[in-house]
C-alpha cells in the first residue's frame, strides 16, 4: 500500500498505548512513534501478566498443571486442556475412549464458537459499534450456559483428563446443543451479516487494511485465521490431523485478500464449520466410558514429545520433556497469538493510529496467552 | 414589542430550565434507547423506571473533585467546559418554539446560529490543547478538520433554504412553511422543490450529526482509539459540563433542522400549529440520532472527510444550483 | 466513477437496512436476568468452593482425614487435620481449613476423594473486603448449616 504522505522521521513523538488502553483488550503496551496520525515505528511491550505457567509446570505433577493451561487462553480454554492433555498422553501411552475423544471435540468447538464470537463481539467494539457487542454476547451466553452445565464452570474450564473427559454429556446437552447451532444460524445472515459484515462503514473501515503477505506470515510463524485471510491454507485439524477430527467432513476457510476484511471472514466461515463439526460429531457420537483407566502417579519415560492443536487463534504447540519422574522435565508451550502479535510492529508501520488500531482488533490478541 | 423587564427574565429562566432538563434527561434518553435497541433495560434502580438517574449522577458529578494535572494550562483548562456550554444555551435565544414562543427574533438568526456552532468546536480545541495529553491533542486536531469539513456542505443547503425563503430570519423561514406539510420545506411542492429538497435535508442531518461529534462521527471521542479524546484529563463537572454542551448542541441542531426543513411549529394537516408539533418534531430528530449512534461502527477520520469533500460538498452544491434554477424556471 | 455511484447506492442501502434491524430489536423483550431480584440456580455439576459430605445418619463429616487432597491440591489450598478418637474405628476430622485465595477450583481434590467426603458447594455470592473471609473453616460451616 502507498503512503499518501511521506512520513517524516525527524519530526515524531511517542505515544504510549497501554499498558491500560480501551483498544488493547488486556495489558498489552504498544509504543507508538507518531508523525501526527501516522505511526513511523511500533513496538509492542510484553510482560506485563507474566505468571510463569511453564515453570509452574514443572514444579508439580502432571494432573496439578491442567487447571493452569485453562488460564491462558481464557477465550478458548478447553483447546488448551485438549492440548495439554494429547501431549500427556502420548507420552504416557494412554488410549482415549472414542466416546471421550467426540466429547472432547464437541465441547472443543462450541468453545471455538464462543471465542470466535467474543472476538467479533471485541472487535466491533473496537470500531465503535457497541449493538452488535451485546448481540454476540447474547449468543455467547447460550454456549456458556451449555458448557457450564457439563464442566461446571463458565469460563476457566478444567474439564479435560489424562485419559478422557471430567463428566460425561447427557441428552439435554445434546438437544441444547442443536438448539443453539439452529438458533445461531437463524441469527447470522441478519444480525451478524446484514448490521455488520455488509456495512459499508465497516466494509470501508478494514478492506485493504492491514496487509499482511503469505511471505510475511511465514517469516514470523503466523497460524491461524491470520494466515488463512492471507491465503496460506493451514489448518493444524486438517494438515496434522489429531484426536478424531479425520473423521468430520469440514471445510477450511481461505481467503486470499491478505486485509482485516479477509481475516474477519475467515473467522465468520470458521463459525459455520464448527457447527458442522458439532453437528456430525452429535450424530455419530459413539457409545461407552469417557474415561480410560489411567495410573494414579503417572510417570512418562523419559523422552521429547510435541503435539499440536489448534486453538480459535492458531497452531499451539506443546513440547514435554519427560525424564521420567512424576513432574514434566520441561515444558514449553508454542502460543499461536505471540507470534501473530509480533508481525504487528512490521505491519502497523506508516499506518493512521485509528487503522492500526482496527488491525490489532482483527489479530485477534489474547494477551495472557502470549505473556503464560 | 413591548419593553416589560419580565420578558428577558422569564425567557432567561425558560431557556436555562430547557437546557437543563434536556442536558440532563437526554442522557437518560440515550441509555434507555440504547438498552432497549441492545435487548437490555437501561437505568432501573434510581427512582421509577431509573428516572431519578440523571440528577444521581448529577450529584456525583458535583461532588467529585476538579482534577487540574501537572503541566495543563490551567485557566484554559478550566474555561474550556464554560465555552461548551455557552454557545449551545446562546443558540436557543433564536429559535422559534412557536408562533408565539421566541425569545429575540433577529434578522440574522441563521447567521449567528451558525456562528456559534463554530465556537463549540473552539471549546474542543482549548479543552484538548491545554489538557496537555497526547490523546487530547490529536482528538483535538480531529475535531478542527471535522467541523471546518461539515461546515461547509452545512451551510451550502442552509443557502439552498435561504434562497426559497428569502430570509435569514429563522422566524420568517418558519412562517414561509406554515398551513401544512406540503408547504414544509422538504416537501415543498411549489415550484416543484419537494423533487430535490430530501437531499439537502439528509445532507444537512447527517453534518449537524457529525458537527456534533455523535457517532458514528465521534472522531473527537473515539473512546476505543483515543480513551476520550479531549476529555481524556477532564473529571468533576469539567467532564459533565462537555458531556451535557454535548447534548445541548444535539437539541440545537434538532430545533434548527425541524425549524429550516420541517415547518417548524407547523402541524402536518395545517390543523392547530403550536409547540407541541415543534417538541414533537425534534424529538423524533433527537431519538433518530440516537438510533444511529447504537447501530452503526464509528468511521475512520480520513472516510470521514472523504464523505464530506467528495460527497455531501459536491452534491450541496449542486443542490444550491438546482434550487436556483428551480426558483427561476418555474 | 462507477465506483463512485455504486458506493453511495449500496451503501445507503446497507445503511437503511442496519437501522431497519436495530429498529426491530428496539421493540422486543429484553434479555437481561435481573440479578439481585432473580437469582440463578446452578447448575448440577457448578464448581463453586469445595464442602464437606455429612454422614446422612450422624450428620458429621465422611471424612477420615486422609490427606489425599491436601496432596493433590496444586495450589496448597487445604490444610486439614485428624486424629483417632476414643472408641472409634477410623480417624475423624479435627479440623479443615480451605484458604479460598489460593484455590482455582480446579477439583482435583473431590476428585482425589475416596469417601465421598467432598463435593462443590453452589456457592457464588463471594466478594469481600476483607480477606479473612476467604479463609473458610470448612467444619464450621458444616455445623452451621446442620
Amino acid at each position: 500500500m502507498t503512503l499518501p504522505v511521506e512520513l517524516r522521521h525527524d519530526e515524531t513523538f511517542v505515544l504510549n498505548l497501554g499498558p491500560q488502553h480501551p483498544a488493547t483488550h488486556g495489558v498489552l503496551r504498544v509504543k507508538l512513534t507518531m508523525d501526527g496520525e501516522y505511526i513511523v515505528h511500533a513496538e509492542p511491550v510484553l510482560g506485563y501478566i507474566h505468571r510463569m505457567h511453564e515453570k509452574i509446570a514443572e514444579a508439580g505433577s502432571f494432573p496439578q498443571f491442567m487447571p493452569n493451561t485453562a488460564r491462558m487462553d481464557y477465550l478458548h480454554a478447553l483447546a488448551f486442556n485438549h492440548g495439554y492433555a494429547l501431549v500427556v498422553e502420548k507420552a504416557a501411552g494412554i488410549e482415549v475412549p472414542e466416546r471421550a475423544e467426540y466429547i472432547r471435540v464437541i465441547t472443543v468447538e462450541l468453545n471455538r464458537i464462543a471465542s470466535h464470537l467474543l472476538w467479533w463481539a471485541a472487535f466491533l467494539l473496537d470500531l465503535g459499534g457497541f449493538t452488535p457487542l451485546l448481540y454476540a454476547f447474547d449468543d455467547r451466553e447460550k454456549v456458556l450456559d451449555l458448557l457450564e452445565r457439563i464442566t461446571g464452570s463458565r469460563l476457566t474450564y478444567c474439564y479435560m483428563r489424562f485419559g478422557g473427559v471430567y463428566n460425561d454429556i447427557d441428552d439435554e446437552f445434546i438437544a441444547g446443543t442443536r438448539d443453539f447451532i439452529r438458533r445461531l444460524r437463524s441469527r447470522m445472515p441478519r444480525l451478524y451479516h446484514d448490521l455488520v459484515t455488509h456495512n459499508i462503514i465497516l466494509i470501508k473501515r478494514i478492506t485493504d487494511i492491514g496487509f499482511i503477505s503469505a511471505e510475511q506470515c511465514r517469516r514470523y510463524g503466523a497460524t491461524g485465521p491470520v494466515a488463512r485471510g492471507s491465503g496460506i491454507d493451514f489448518d493444524v485439524r486438517k494438515n496434522e490431523p489429531y484426536s478424531v477430527y479425520p473423521e468430520f467432513d469440514f471445510d477450511v476457510p481461505v481467503y486470499h485478500e491478505c486485509d482485516s476484511m479477509a481475516r474477519y471472514m475467515v473467522r465468520v466461515d470458521e463459525m459455520e464449520q464448527s457447527m458442522r463439526i458439532i453437528e456430525q460429531a452429535l450424530d455419530k457420537l459413539p457409545d461407552g466410558p469417557v474415561q480410560a483407566k489411567v495410573p494414579k502417579n503417572l510417570k512418562p519415560e523419559a523422552g521429547y514429545y510435541y503435539s499440536a492443536v489448534e486453538t480459535a487463534r492458531g497452531s499451539l504447540g506443546h513440547r514435554l520433556v519427560c525424564d521420567g519422574g512424576k513432574n514434566p522435565y520441561k515444558l514449553k508451550l508454542r502460543s499461536p497469538t505471540f507470534s501473530n502479535l509480533s508481525l504487528f510492529g512490521e505491519v502497523a508501520e506508516g499506518m493512521l493510529l485509528a487503522d492500526a488500531l482496527a488491525f490489532m482488533g482483527s489479530l485477534d490478541l489474547v494477551i495472557p496467552e502470549i505473556d503464560r | 414589542m413591548e419593553t416589560s423587564i419580565w420578558r428577558p427574565i422569564i425567557y432567561l429562566v425558560g431557556i436555562m430550565a430547557f437546557a437543563g432538563v434536556n442536558a440532563a434527561y437526554l442522557g437518560w434518553c440515550e441509555r434507555k434507547g440504547a438498552g432497549r435497541i441492545q435487548r437490555r433495560p437501561g437505568p432501573k434502580e434510581v427512582g421509577p423506571a431509573g428516572l431519578l438517574q440523571p440528577l444521581a449522577d448529577g450529584i456525583k458529578l458535583m461532588t467529585k473533585q476538579l482534577l487540574v494535572p501537572q503541566g495543563v494550562d490551567g485557566i484554559i483548562f478550566r474555561v474550556a467546559p464554560v465555552i461548551a456550554m455557552i454557545p449551545a444555551i446562546t443558540s436557543m435565544v433564536v429559535i422559534p418554539f412557536s408562533g408565539n414562543i421566541q425569545a429575540r427574533a433577529m434578522e440574522l438568526s441563521v447567521l449567528l446560529l451558525f456562528a456559534l456552532a463554530s465556537l463549540a468546536m473552539i471549546a474542543i480545541l482549548l479543552g484538548g490543547w491545554a489538557s496537555g495529553n497526547k490523546y487530547a491533542i490529536i482528538s483535538s486536531a480531529r475535531a478542527v478538520s471535522q467541523n471546518l469539513a461539515y461546515e461547509i456542505p452545512m451551510l451550502l443547503t442552509v443557502i439552498a433554504i435561504v434562497m426559497i425563503s428569502g430570509s435569514m430570519n429563522l422566524r420568517d423561514i418558519a412562517i414561509d412553511q406554515q398551513g401544512g406539510f406540503w408547504h414544509w420545506n422538504i416537501f415543498r411542492f411549489e415550484n416543484g422543490h419537494f423533487l430535490y429538497m430530501w437531499v439537502g435535508f439528509i445532507i444537512f442531518f447527517i453534518c449537524s450529526i457529525a458537527e456534533t461529534n455523535r457517532a458514528p462521527f465521534d472522531m473527537a471521542e473515539a473512546e476505543s482509539e483515543l480513551v476520550a479524546g479531549f476529555m481524556t484529563e477532564y473529571s468533576s463537572m469539567g467532564f459533565g459540563l462537555f458531556m451535557m454542551g454535548e447534548y445541548l448542541n444535539i437539541v440545537v441542531g434538532a430545533c434548527l433542522t425541524a425549524t429550516l426543513f420541517l415547518g417548524g411549529w407547523d402541524c402536518p394537516f395545517g390543523q392547530t400549529p403550536g409547540v407541541w408539533w415543534f417538541l414533537l418534531k425534534i424529538y423524533i430528530l433527537i431519538f433518530t440520532v440516537i438510533w444511529v449512534r447504537w447501530t452503526f461502527p464509528r468511521t475512520q477520520v480520513y472516510r470521514l472527510l472523504n464523505l464530506s469533500w467528495k460527497i455531501l460538498i459536491p452534491f450541496s452544491l449542486v443542490n444550491v444550483l438546482v434550487t436556483a434554477a428551480f426558483i427561476k424556471v418555474f | 466513477m462507477s465506483g463512485y455511484w455504486s458506493d453511495i447506492l449500496v451503501g445507503s442501502k446497507s445503511l437503511l437496512t442496519g437501522m431497519m434491524i436495530t429498529a426491530r430489536e428496539f421493540f422486543r423483550p429484553v434479555v437481561t436476568e435481573n440479578y439481585p431480584y432473580e437469582v440463578p440456580v446452578m447448575t448440577e455439576r457448578f464448581r463453586g468452593h469445595i464442602e464437606l459430605i455429612p454422614n446422612e445418619e450422624s450428620g458429621k463429616p465422611n471424612c477420615i482425614a486422609c490427606m489425599a487432597c491436601q496432596r493433590a491440591c496444586p495450589s496448597d489450598c487445604i490444610s486439614l487435620k485428624g486424629s483417632k478418637k476414643e472408641g472409634d474405628k477410623k480417624k475423624s476430622l479435627d479440623s479443615y481449613i480451605l484458604d479460598f485465595t489460593k484455590c482455582s477450583l480446579c477439583g482435583s481434590c473431590v476428585e482425589s476423594c475416596n469417601f465421598n467426603a467432598l463435593r462443590f458447594s453452589k456457592e457464588y455470592n463471594l466478594a469481600s473486603f476483607n480477606k479473612d473471609d476467604f479463609i473458610i473453616d470448612l467444619l464450621k460451616r458444616l455445623e452451621d448449616q446442620n
